[in-house]
């Protein structure tokens, strides 16, 4: 807490430009910063997911294709998974927390700056650790779901299900240092009058994935460490002939890997619930329900596990039970999306491109939660599962549901973070391209799988139906790399267009567009008092006039050295433990010198 | 970067889309589908078939109600610039209940175990191979299931080294072999058939070229199966062919396959591979992935991990010719 209150200690009005220089950025503590650099790591990682996703339909474009080795293809289609999952899309929506959130509630940066900038550093760690792999005698090939006992050192004798624990064991525990600090940011620093049911959507949802990812990630940190005891000093959890249970592996990962979907998920979902009324002038349709599905989703996402399990033969009751709950879950997520039709209807919008990506997600959200429907049903899902129809199911879910809601929070907060625009006309040619892209590329996948084409397999032969989708496929992913090169063109030449944005540019309601664009370091020049919903659109807002003393937190470098020291020590675990020691020893020193840091 | 006019017109992504499915579903219709979940032969396949075309067309219609609402609201907003403030669409969320009481039905319909069991099978999965036990009839075989039509078969699935998953879309879903647990699945075939299956959950290197294949016999055809399994390998084996005649020198000696291989009736009694007793007499080699010629047989022979990577069986620097050999001995098996 000493940073917290550091902040709000009287030292003079802190001001003007940040200081730039690469040191400036190593040491920041900024939420802004962090924001930008969460995002930006997390764009590389998309970069390189779908590098690895191209990998994959150029060596599915034909049958019986020897483009890749079996052995190589397993290692791509398992980084792919964790890539996009663990270091692409949540630190892509983490960098929409930090930067947005505090602004959109009012305060001058998270609650633990210095906890917020060591999260970062550790997810980076995490992510380089296990990319490394690629380099250090092979990566993980086990899919990202590693199922016991393929992981064993039996059947995975290499190290790269070793970097698998590590690197994941780094990011998951960054993953619960950064939640917990969003939760006491947003529970507590929210300005006077923003009550919770005035909260913007997004900051919302953002509480919402906080909590889940702090139930979610334990009982996956659990599975990893016990996987970790059976590769490194012979412990048995997951080995039948010494009484072990490979079944246990998946009760623990998808425990996690349920509720991680709804991470990934509902971060989007609190974007377009602020673009969409943006974009239509209009309030957002049924607020508070649309807050309380959120809610019911989450509760719900930890019920409902066993619904990747139902091949295993937990019998008919578990797998009825399984599949009832699923079914309720498109319940809270069908009101979703009649709320935001609801909110568009009778609106007067505007086709910009953050609103495109939206109505995008609703659209195509809608095929993936259709098709997990039929899956949910245990029996349907017994021909349906490990195919291809799943591959499409969750794709329609992620990447046309998460991946359409970032790139909506991408358009829609550009401008507030550089003060400049992305090109509206490329901005549509890049929908426009990426829509048909990733219906080309998913869509014919459903028909694979319902034709009996199993994921997960490095080549499939001819003669049995599947080249034609497969081929589609294939073209829809380049397609898809099209929209992707364009929009990095705008990316680039935005930022260094004419810094034209203003504070609004899209006459939006919520408190980040009260500030100028970018905003200053310490963010409001005076704290906001709020007095309904939609402050900027009703006079909600009061930004009471006078200096305001406050204290911003000092730069440190201490959250690096932490990191690092953990960094070293997760290595040391692959090469020899007076590596370990010696990074345990730095990480001690960085906590004691974070501690004893004085204040300025 | 004022508000002016939509430059894109809404209703084009709904006909791109339509495009796009019609073209999916034509290419659907356009094929031959050996290994297709929609195309079921059994009495289990055919629940889950009609279970799985209920659903469909449910989402279907309430993907309808969606894309329609939404597209209706884009057309208005570029017609008229007015509000057209109309009501309110009413939430349709599927009808959840209905889907769960009919998945339930079915649920239990397939999961009860049956109750007749005319043919026991003990399938225990190999990476990456399918070992075919008949308790009840003294068979052992490989990646080739035989069946016959309108009888019950009842499978008990284990496996002898990691998670694979046991698949024939034609005539079941698909059930998990667990290392240190017994699984069940069972059905009915009604139609006489080859059907294509393979391996559903990752399993390693060579998973995609885990396949097997399903013979729904006439029950005539099954009995003369089984007669020829039972036999012993010595009495169908008279080596008058020189190829053949050094082909089994090798296997026995110099060529190390005993070790690993059985042959009944021989001294070959190695467990670590699949039983050859009948080698010659299936359809494909190395798990559904080649053709049982001579050519492939030699070509497996020689160089094993080229047609499957990672796989157990040894490469023993044997020549083009000892390969060869070795291959027409073991066709000689049927």
């Amino acid at each position: 807490m000493a940073t917290a209150e550091a902040a709000v200690h009287s030292e003079g009005k802190a001001g003007g430009t940040p200081a730039g220089g690469l040191w400036s950025w190593i040491t920041t503590v900024d939420h802004k910063r962090i924001g930008i650099l969460y995002f930006l790591s997390g764009l590389f990682f998309f970069l390189v997911g779908g590098l690895e996703a191209l990998m994959i339909r150029l060596q599915l474009m034909v049958p019986e294709n020897d483009m890749l080795s079996a052995e190589a293809f397993n290692q791509i289609f398992t980084m792919h998974g964790l890539t996009m999952v663990l270091f692409a899309v949540m630190p892509m929506a983490a960098g929409a927390f930090n930067y947005i959130v505090p602004l959109q509630i009012g305060a001058r940066d998270v609650a633990f700056p210095r906890l917020n900038a060591f999260s970062y550093w550790l997810f980076l760690f995490g992510a380089l650790l296990l990319n490394s792999s690629f380099f250090l005698g092979g990566a993980p090939n086990a899919g990202w779901f590693a199922y016991a006992n393929l992981t064993s050192s039996q059947f995975s004798p290499g190290h790269g299900m070793d970097f698998y624990v590590l690197g994941l064991a780094l990011a998951g525990a960054a993953s619960i240092v950064a939640a917990l600090n969003f939760i006491v940011t947003i529970i507590n620093l929210r300005a006077p009058g923003l009550t919770f049911m005035r909260l913007p959507l997004f900051t919302w949802m953002t509480l919402v994935v906080s909590f889940l990812i702090i139930l979610a990630f334990p009982p996956f940190t659990i599975g990893t460490i016990f996987l970790l005891f059976d590769r490194m000093f012979g412990t048995l959890f997951f080995e039948p002939s010494g009484g072990g249970d490979p079944v246990l592996w998946q009760h623990l990962f998808w425990i996690f890997g349920h509720p991680e979907v709804y991470i990934l998920i509902l971060p989007a979902f609190g974007i377009i619930s602020d673009v969409i009324p943006t974009f239509s002038k209009k309030s957002l349709f049924g607020y508070p329900v649309v807050v309380y599905s959120g809610i019911l989703i989450a509760f719900l996402g930890f019920g409902v596990w066993a619904h990747h399990m139902f091949s295993v033969g937990l019998g008919p009751i578990a797998n009825s039970a399984f599949s009832g709950l699923t079914m309720l879950i498109a319940i809270p997520t069908g009101v979703k999306i009649f709320n935001w039709i609801a909110t568009m209807w009778g609106g007067s919008i505007r086709f910009r491109a953050p609103m495109l990506f939206s109505i995008g997600l609703v659209a195509m959200f809608t095929i993936g939660g259709l098709s997990g429907v039929m899956h949910a049903s245990a029996p349907a899902d017994l021909q349906q599962t490990d195919t291809y129809f799943v591959v499409a199911h969750f794709h329609y879910v992620l990447f046309g549901g998460t991946i359409f809601g970032l790139f909506a929070g991408i358009y829609y907060w550009f401008p507030k973070v550089t003060g400049r625009f992305l090109g509206e006309r490329l901005g549509a040619a890049h929908f426009w391209l990426m829509f048909v892209g990733m219906n080309l590329t998913f869509f014919p996948m459903h028909f694979a799988g319902l034709h009996g084409m199993p994921r997960r397999t490095f080549t499939y032969p001819a003669g049995l139906g599947f080249e034609g989708y497969n081929l589609m496929s294939t073209v829809g992913a380049a397609i898809t790399l099209l929209a992707m090169l364009i929009f990095l063109f705008n990316f680039a030449r935005g930022l260094r267009s004419e810094a034209t944005a203003g504070a609004n540019p899209w006459k939006a309601s919520t408190l980040e567009w009260a500030t100028s664009s970018p905003p200053p370091v310490h963010n409001f020049d005076v704290t906001p008092e709020v007095t309904s919903r939609d402050p900027l659109w009703n006079d909600g807002v009061a930004l009471p006039a006078g200096e305001e003393k406050f204290h911003m937190p000092n730069p440190s470098y201490w959250p690096l050295v932490v990191a690092g020291g953990i960094l070293v020590a997760a290595a040391g675990a692959l090469v020899g433990l007076p590596v370990a020691l010696l990074g345990a020893a730095v990480a001690l020193a960085g906590i004691y010198g974070w501690s004893f840091e004085p204040i300025h | 970067m004022t508000d002016g006019r939509p430059r894109v017109p809404g209703h084009r992504r709904i006909l791109i889309f339509t495009a796009l499915a019609i073209a999916s579903v034509a290419a659907a219709c356009g094929g031959d589908f050996p290994q297709s979940s929609l195309l079921p032969q059994s009495d289990v396949a055919r629940e889950i078939d009609s279970l799985f075309r209920g659903i469909l067309w449910w989402a279907m219609a309430v993907f309808v109600v969606v894309v329609v609402v939404e597209g209706a609201l884009i057309v208005a907003i570029i017609r008229f610039r007015e509000r057209p403030g109309a009501p309110r669409p009413r939430p349709v969320h599927g009808h959840t209940l209905l889907e769960i009481g009919w998945t339930m039905i079915t649920l239990w319909r397939i999961d009860r175990p049956p109750e007749r069991s005319d043919v026991r099978v003990e399938v225990v999965g190999h990476q990456w191979w399918w070992e075919f036990n008949y308790p009840d009839l003294g068979i052992t075989t490989a990646n080739e299931l035989h069946v016959p039509v309108g009888k019950t078969v009842d499978l008990r699935l284990r496996s002898a080294d990691v998670m694979h998953s046991f698949w024939f879309p034609r005539v079941a879903g698909k059930r998990d072999l667990v290392p240190g647990r017994v699984n069940q699945l069972w059905f009915t075939p009604d139609s006489v058939g080859v059907y294509p299956g393979q391996c559903a959950e990752f399993c390693g290197t060579s998973h995609a070229l885990m396949a097997m294949r399903l013979h729904v016999e006439a029950e005539e055809d099954f009995e003369s199966w089984v007669e020829q399994q039972l036999r012993e390998a010595v009495e169908i084996e008279e080596a008058g062919d020189p190829l053949v005649a050094a082909g089994r020198d090798l296997f026995f000696g110099a060529g190390g396959c005993i070790s690993c291989h059985q042959i009944r009736g021989t001294v070959a009694a190695g467990i670590l591979g699949p039983d050859l007793t009948h080698v010659g007499g299936r359809e494909t080699i190395a798990a559904g992935v080649l053709e049982n010629t001579l050519d492939n047989l030699a070509f497996w022979i020689k160089d094993p991990h080229d047609v499957k990577p990672g796989n157990l069986m040894l490469d023993m620097g044997l020549n083009d010719e000892q390969a060869r050999q070795i291959a027409a001995y073991l066709l000689s098996l049927e």
